[in-house]
């Protein structure tokens, strides 16, 4: 297993140019912040934030709503303004043109063509990144999606529309994908689905950022980032976060931590 | 700059028309309609029908191509799919050139229409040929979808949006010399026409409806259109940011 993965990745460096130097960054860490402020509205959002995602993990970013999560998401991004700290992605400073083929960002907001069908969406999107039909055909498969091409996305469900939209974001095959919150409004079944994909792409070498406001998500996890007022209360994992704690209920092992009131070193 | 997804996009604009086929209909037939209302207004005046009537075929897919833009960006923006599509690797000119051939498109088969109309069956009369008011229409609607696009920036609603046709378009009509030649109009008024891009796109209908002889003043007046239209979509490029606050 181990094996393959690494030759996925190294099948994947070689396809890019300055192989070997990407290759050694992204396994270390794919995503580092450092001194991340960003201010909203004349607020500061994000305070002197500063994390570290691995490569080919799924990390969740979890904290109550309003806590800076989607903000901190856009930043890496690249379509944050009014951002300083730095913010590496994948070796580059975020935001670098050459980023926007090898990242894929679903908003909260399912961000589709509402009045056009599946395939249409699907098929825009894939001229831009330049890939072909039986792409949009193993996207849709993996959202459980395949059968509904010709369905007009303004007339299904908004979780169906979040998966048209999470589709879409696959669809370059990119190596780091960030989801905002990519599983609310869907049945339990459902989820379970989509969070084996997530560490089925994981295991294939991509990098995953999924943000959660649902404790319950973050036993699924590699990795956790804990966001509270615009700061990370820990960088940790499910085990960690149960051991440190004592609390084998992660949201209460959450509410814990929060209680310390103090954020990581 | 890609071809490919410059392609993409004016197919993708052109496959939202279709799935909207009431709006498709209501773009070529209500200026037919206010043609042939025009043309029972001025029943007992029929110079005055075609003073005014002939240089409008023209103009109608100016004004029209203003609002079906500025509402279509202003729709990419609220939805999310411009932020998406800034996150992808698309040029700003890719998406401009695709809403330009899909407009350009849609305002030819418009265009043809209301001229057919016009020419045909009202009895029109365009002395250097109805299909120079029809390519004339084209420009003039692109520069209307280059002026939409670039306004769509400044509206968060679509009712915010439709206020802006009042405020941009019906100054530059009231100015352009349709109504009342430019001369007449108070001296202020006379110098702030010279300013306003429609001023030239009716120049040059009004010359390809009257019988004087063709002269460079035509290409003068089109090439302003042109440059008009290019700057408002180098403005409406500048709208498109890749980080927003």
């Amino acid at each position: 297993m181990l094996r393959s993965r690494l030759l996925d990745l190294r099948a994947r460096a070689a396809a890019t140019p300055n192989a070997g130097h990407r290759l050694a960054r992204m396994a270390a860490s794919a995503i580092e912040v450092r001194h991340l402020d960003v201010i909203r509205g004349g607020r500061r959002v994000l305070e002197d934030l500063s994390l570290e995602v691995d490569g080919g993990s799924v990390t969740g970013l979890l904290g109550p709503s309003g806590c800076g999560k989607t903000t901190l998401m856009r930043a890496i991004v690249g379509v944050q303004a009014r951002v300083t700290g730095e913010v590496g992605v994948l070796g580059l400073p975020a935001g670098e043109p050459g980023l926007r083929r090898r990242i894929g960002y679903v908003t909260q907001a399912p961000s589709v063509y509402a009045d056009l069908s599946v395939a249409e969406n699907l098929q825009y999107f894939a001229r831009i990144l330049d890939v072909g039909a039986d792409r949009i055909a193993e996207v849709l498969d993996t959202v459980g999606l395949a059968g509904s091409e010709r369905r007009v996305v303004g007339t299904m469900s908004g979780g169906e529309r979040a998966r048209v939209s999470l589709a879409t974001a696959m669809l370059g095959r990119p190596e780091l994908l960030i989801l905002d919150e990519p599983t609310v409004g869907l049945d339990p079944v459902l989820r379970e689905e989509l969070w084996r994909t997530f560490h089925g792409l994981a295991r294939e070498g991509a990098t995953l950022l999924v943000s959660s406001h649902v404790m319950d998500e973050a036993a699924s996890c590699d990795a956790l980032l804990l966001m509270r007022e615009g700061a990370v209360l820990a960088q940790t994992t499910p085990e960690g976060l149960r051991a440190q704690t004592g609390e084998q209920d992660l949201g209460r092992a959450f509410l814990a931590i929060i209680k310390t009131g103090r954020p990581a070193p | 700059m890609s071809i490919r997804v410059t392609l993409a996009s004016a197919l993708r604009v052109l496959r939202q028309v279709r799935r909207d086929p009431r709006t498709a209909t209501l773009l070529v037939a209500i200026p037919c309609v206010l043609l042939v209302l025009l043309r029972y207004v001025f029943d007992s005046a029929p110079a005055t029908f075609q003073h005014i009537g002939a240089p409008l075929c023209g103009l109608f897919p100016f004004i029209l191509m203003f609002l079906v833009a500025s509402i279509t960006m202003l729709r990419e923006r609220t939805t999310g799919t411009l932020e998406r599509l800034m996150t992808l690797p698309l040029a700003k000119l890719d998406l401009l050139a695709g809403y330009g051939i899909a407009f350009g498109l849609l305002a030819t088969i418009q265009a043809g229409a209301v001229c057919a109309v016009g020419f045909l069956a009202l009895g029109l009369h365009a002395s250097h040929g109805a299909w120079l008011v029809g390519l004339l229409a084209v420009a003039n609607a692109l520069l209307g979808m280059a002026l939409g696009l670039f306004v769509s920036a400044f509206a968060r609603t679509e009712f915010q949006a439709v206020q802006f046709m009042p405020a941009v378009v019906f100054p530059q009509m009231l100015l352009c010399g349709l109504f009342v030649a430019r001369r007449e109009m108070a001296p202020l008024l006379y110098d702030i026409s010279w300013a306003l891009p429609l001023t030239y796109a009716y120049d040059a209908l009004q010359r390809a409806t009257r019988p004087a002889p063709l002269s460079a003043a035509l290409l003068v007046d089109v090439l302003v259109v042109v440059a008009a239209t290019a700057g408002a979509l180098a403005l409406g490029a500048l709208t498109l940011r890749r980080t927003t606050a």
